[in-house]
């Protein structure tokens, strides 16, 4: 589903991926991790081509077409879905609406019938109720005024009404207590499918045991360093980073 | 890699009500004395009265441009106006007609294009319409419905013939001829607007609404409108506007002016779409308007709603005198500038009676090169005991070329009077553009997402069908805007 | 004082000052403060005579001395034996202007007049074309001193009404942190007219708080201005406190110059009987990543008269700017009256700009909430308003000029 090979990409001067390859066929779950500063959150915003990370050479194939081609809201369409890890808030603009806006885009572009605003309303209750949030929230400005908790809920609501081929989860973990953290899972595992992929990535090892990974990379000065099944976490957990980035280096 | 865009190449827009109608005109030649006026109070059979207070305003203007007093304290900058080279008349050959199916048909195509159709199957239920084409009206549409309920609507030159004394009541009363540069040349010259009076106790069963098309090169228009409601009265009135493409600039000097007595009510509401000049800053329409209102009754409330997409220039300050005790105003506006447009607008609140109440919501954006100001005076006066007032302007910056100032003057002379007043600004950030498009919303789609959010507590002011006119025309403004 | 340029400088000004006159309410920044009593008066130039008064007398009219540095200028005249210009810590110097200009006048060639512009401010260029003398404040690289410096600039009227033009320079050297208190206060009865003008230079990284505290008798007119320019990561507290005259005008002028640099504002003004008092301020973001909080609250009584103006400025390219500004009034009778103009003037797109004006009274609540307890309606007043002028005073870092600003103003207002 997706396969990217020799990915270089930088963010204003400072080259931050050097040479990545990854690749994630329908169903699995990966877990990417690594300490701070080594392209993360870069790889989650080239997958979803944030304007100011550029990809300076290398390949990012989805279902076979170069997603380098295509703008944001062209991918988001296409089924790719990046849970953020600081989401935005947009005064004004209710979180229903807003949600409303995003489904029909993808429905029009998959030449689905609109969801009108009945259908669509019924809709985001049943799936705020799966991720525990307050029905009051849809109606709040998108974000706005959220705790860092409710924020993370919002985003996976939102990822669970729009069904993507291909969720990535940025961070979705930091700064979420115990609690949050099983529901925000809960709503993650509900969505795994045979058709969809998951990238899931974190600097701690602690949501990997509510979402259970195929895969887990650990990336480290720009590049996967190491690739093994879901005890590599553990393993990470004890020992730390050091032992695999000094190889890196 | 995608294309990045960003708001700052938010920069051009479209202007959909460009085109030029040709109907034959009657145009007077530029240039403005006592023969002008003349001219213009002759071709309305206006009584002595009236001409002789035109002449009065037109000699205080004579008298203040000479001592070049055009009010220069806006945030606003353009060449030096010759008021000789203006033409003061134009209208279509075709006078007043007796059914506004013998309207020119070319006229009747204009206002259909512009989504306002005249003609008795088409019209818009539940609003009734006076057409003014330049310098004067070329028809109202419900005018006898609203007779047989005494609400008298119609053109203002109309009104003068029908009803004399209640236009020599209030003419002036609110904005006098001497009041500004830009009033007393109004005064002297104004060829046609509307009036409204609304008798004690009746609520005007539909929306009253005036559309304002400019047409004719090298013309002013100079309307004028007079509602008054009387006791216990209620009134929406709506006000529309746009002018072709043409590439001098073009001078609109409106004065309004509303009267509401004891527990009369009246709900002012403009969409002022004049056209904004080229991407380049080239042509459009400077709008110099003097618009105010008296709660002169207990318990009165005016409220306006303004939405400025349009003019090169806009210089306006819809204002409330807030004398009946327990009277209320109100302000809402939004304001954008795009491309080279600059406009400086607010309002004034005065208190003068007791527990006055206003509420000023103010909301500008500014896009290209566009130039926006906030300038509001909240004045309480001595004897207002308890009023209240509750301000509020915050701008939104698209880009970083444009501007955004915000001017707001309190005079408070009254110990128990509360006066709040808040400002922020703000700028859509690239982060929201990526949010949103992320979310598979298109760039264009998210910043008039953002806007109308940003214009919401505004825009829910407006009666329904204009509120969605609004919205499309503020999405319409920006567009083309990005990317 | 005779070098050239100075020289130049002085006729300069006196020029502009003839060809501007006093302002008149029709200039937009005087439009709610009529000088014209002021502009009638013929103002004779006070002398720096001062037999009659005692270092009690001056320790009465401002507070228990600082441990080290007091400086007293009598009608804008250096008094030598009032002060005690004991050695600062770390090589910080104060010097009197006088000596400053003839000792090293190309030391102060650019500095001095270099930043109240004396071109567009009429009481700029009379305080330049006029001025006795003042001091010169200079704290070198690196240097932090705890004790504050301390300036008093004493009003002593003469049988006719008298004048003085202090002038005050200030340069912060980088790195450096100290307080400078500008203390004006009055001695004997008489009609007077102070004309101040402050200027300071932060360099890099310094930080300097200044604090204009004015308490000068009701019949002075206090016009003061302070001018400062902000190098990179340098911080500036500024207080305005303004307790008396019968017309104070005070402007306070920041431009921040240098990516990093911050403003504080914070006023405090009292209206009591027919006073006038006008706060304009200017704060000027010239480049980015500069940063501003203002905060200015106002008391009137009587039939007093407050006025707030406050200017602020985010030049194009100034991006990242965050300016915040708020202004408090508090009408305590139904003769006061308070005039507010926050203006915002952005040119830039990446910025976080707000401000905020209320005009209320005291809460009536809270008021007889106190008197349920038992405290006499009039004191429970002094305490609401004093507790209202807190927020700017305590920001106040000297406990001893926090107190003693914080007592003034319970005195005063026990007072009326």
């Amino acid at each position: 589903m997706l396969k990217i090979e020799k990915l270089h990409a930088r963010a204003g001067d400072a080259e931050i991926l050097k040479g990545l390859d990854l690749e994630v066929r329908p169903g699995e779950v990966h877990a990417v991790m690594g300490p701070n500063g080594s392209g993360k959150s870069t790889l989650a915003n080239v997958l979803a081509g944030r304007p100011s990370v550029e990809v300076t050479a290398g390949k990012v194939l989805f279902e076979g077409r170069d997603l380098t081609e295509l703008e944001p809201e062209e991918r988001a369409r296409e089924g790719i879905f990046l849970a953020f890890q600081y989401p935005v808030e947009i005064p004004g603009v209710s979180n229903l609406y807003f949600l409303k806006a995003a489904l029909n885009s993808r429905r029009k572009h998959l030449g689905q019938e609109e969801l009108d605003a009945m259908d669509f309303l019924t809709l985001a209750k049943e799936k705020a109720k799966l991720v525990e949030m307050d029905e009051a929230l849809l109606n709040r400005a998108v974000n706005e005024g959220f705790s860092g908790g409710e924020k993370k809920r919002n985003e996976v609501l939102q990822m669970t009404v729009l069904e993507p081929k291909l969720a990535i989860l940025d961070e979705t973990d930091s700064g979420l207590d115990i609690d949050a953290l099983r529901v925000v899972a809960r709503g993650v595992n509900a969505l795994r499918a045979p058709d969809r992929a998951m990238l899931v990535i974190t600097h701690y090892q602690r949501l990997l045991d509510y979402i259970v990974p195929d895969v887990v990379h650990v990336l480290a000065g720009g590049r996967i360093v190491r690739s093994g099944g879901k005890e590599l976490a553990q393993e990470l957990e004890e020992k730390g980073y050091g032992w695999l980035t000094e190889d890196a280096a | 890699m995608a294309e990045s865009h960003s708001p700052e190449s938010l920069a051009e827009r479209e202007y959909e009500y460009g085109f030029t109608t040709d109907v034959e005109q009657e145009t007077l030649p530029p240039g403005l004395d006592e023969s002008t006026v003349r001219f213009i109070s002759a071709q309305k059979d206006e009584p002595e009265w009236l001409l002789e207070w035109r002449l009065k305003a037109l000699r205080r203007f004579l008298e203040l441009e000479e001592r070049e007093t055009e009010p220069t304290w806006a945030m606003v900058h353009y060449p030096k106006i010759d008021y000789q080279a203006i033409s003061y008349w134009a209208a279509p050959k075709q006078q007043l007609v007796e059914s506004l199916d013998d309207v020119d048909p070319e006229l009747l195509s204009t206002y259909e294009k512009l989504g306002i159709p005249l003609e008795e199957q088409k019209r818009l239920a539940g609003v009734a319409v006076d057409a003014v084409f330049d310098s004067v009206s070329v028809g109202t549409t419900f005018k006898a419905e609203l007779e047989k309920q005494g609400i008298l609507f119609c053109s203002f030159s109309d009104a003068v013939q029908r009803w004399p004394d209640l236009i020599r009541q209030y003419l002036g009363s609110v904005v006098p001829y001497s009041d500004n540069f830009f009033a007393c040349l109004n005064s002297a010259v104004f060829s046609d607007g509307s009036f409204a009076y609304i008798p004690k106790g009746v609520r005007c069963p539909m929306e009253l609404s005036t559309y304002f098309r400019i047409n004719a090169a090298n013309t002013g228009q100079f309307e004028r409108t007079l509602l008054v409601a009387d006791e216990g009265a209620y009134v929406s009135y709506l006000e529309g506007c746009t002018a072709p493409m043409r590439d001098e600039n073009q001078l609109h000097a409106a004065v309004v002016e509303l009267v509401a007595l004891d527990d009369a009510e009246i709900k002012y509401s403009t969409v002022q779409n004049w056209y904004p000049g080229d991407k380049d800053g080239k042509g459009g329409i400077y709008n110099f308007v003097t618009k105010r209102g008296a709660c002169r009754g207990k318990r009165s409330k005016i409220s306006w709603t303004q939405v400025e997409t349009g003019s090169a220039i806009t210089w306006k300050y819809p204002s409330c005198i807030l004398q009946g005790d327990d009277s209320v105003g109100e302000f809402y506006s939004v304001a954008l500038t795009a491309n080279h447009q600059q406009a400086d607008t607010g309002t004034k609140m005065i208190h003068l009676g007791k527990n006055t109440k206003s509420t000023i919501l103010s909301k500008g954006i500014s896009a290209g090169f566009g130039q926006n100001t906030y300038r509001g005076l909240v004045r309480v006066q001595p004897k207002a005991e308890g009023a209240r007032n509750y301000s509020q302007c915050d701008s939104l910056l698209l880009g970083d070329r444009c501007g955004a100032h915000t001017f707001p003057y309190l005079e408070v002379k009254n110990s128990s009077a509360t006066v709040e007043h808040e400002a922020t600004t703000s700028k859509i950030g690239e982060d929201q553009l990526f949010y949103c498009r992320q979310r598979g919303i298109s760039e264009e789609d998210a910043v008039s997402m953002i806007v109308n959010g940003f214009c919401k507590e505004v825009l829910r002011e407006l009666p329904m069908e204009f509120a969605v006119e609004a919205q499309k025309l503020l999405g319409v403004s920006l567009e083309g805007a990005v990317g | 004082m005779s070098a050239a340029w100075l020289q130049e400088l002085r006729r300069e000004a006196a020029a502009r000052f003839e060809e501007l006159g006093y302002p008149t309410t029709r200039l937009e920044d005087w439009r709610y403060t009529n000088v014209g009593a002021l502009a009638k008066t013929d103002w004779v130039s006070g002398e720096g005579r001062h037999d009659d008064v005692t270092p009690a007398d001056l320790e009465h009219l401002t507070f228990p001395v600082f441990a080290c540095s007091l400086f007293v200028f009598v009608n804008g005249h250096f008094a030598g034996d009032l002060s005690s210009p004991r050695a600062l810590a770390g090589g910080v110097e104060v010097t009197t202007l006088s000596d400053a200009l003839r000792d090293d006048p190309e030391g102060l060639r650019g500095r001095l007049g270099g930043l109240a512009d004396s071109k567009r401010r009429a009481f700029a260029a009379q305080n330049l074309a006029c001025f006795e003398d003042g001091a010169v404040v200079r704290i070198p690289a690196g240097v932090e001193i705890e004790q504050p410096i301390h300036l008093v600039f004493l009003s002593k009227p003469g049988a006719a009404p008298t004048d003085s033009h202090p002038r005050v320079l200030v340069v912060a050297e980088s790195g450096s942190r100290a307080t400078l208190i500008e203390d004006y206060v009055t001695f004997g009865e008489g009609e007077f007219f102070t004309n101040a003008v402050t200027e300071i230079f932060l360099e890099p990284n310094a930080d300097l708080e200044h604090v204009r505290f004015q308490r000068e008798s009701a019949r002075g007119y206090h016009v003061s201005s302070l001018h400062v320019r902000q190098e990179r990561d340098s911080r500036l507290a500024a207080h305005s406190i303004s307790l008396g005259a019968t017309l104070a005008r005070n402007d306070v002028e920041a431009t921040l110059v240098g990516e990093g640099a911050h403003a504080d504002l914070y006023g405090l003004f009292l209206g009591t009987g027919r006073r006038l008092v006008d706060n304009h301020t200017t704060l000027d973001h010239a480049v980015p990543h500069t940063t501003s909080q203002e905060l200015y609250k106002g008391i009137l009584g009587g039939r007093s008269r407050g006025i707030f103006h406050g200017r602020v400025i985010v030049r194009p390219d100034a991006q990242k700017t965050d300016a915040r500004q708020s202004s408090k009034n508090l009408l305590l009778s139904s003769g006061a009256e308070i005039d507010t103009k926050p203006q915002l003037e952005i040119h830039a797109d990446d910025v976080k700009c707000s401000h905020g004006s209320t005009i209320g009274q005291l809460d009536e609540d809270a008021l007889f909430y106190l008197r349920s307890r038992g405290i006499e309606e009039e004191q429970a007043r002094a305490l609401l308003t004093r507790a209202f002028a807190s927020e700017v005073t305590d920001a106040i870092r000297s406990d001893v000029l926090r107190q003693r600003v914080q007592d003034q103003l319970l005195e005063i207002l026990e007072s009326e």
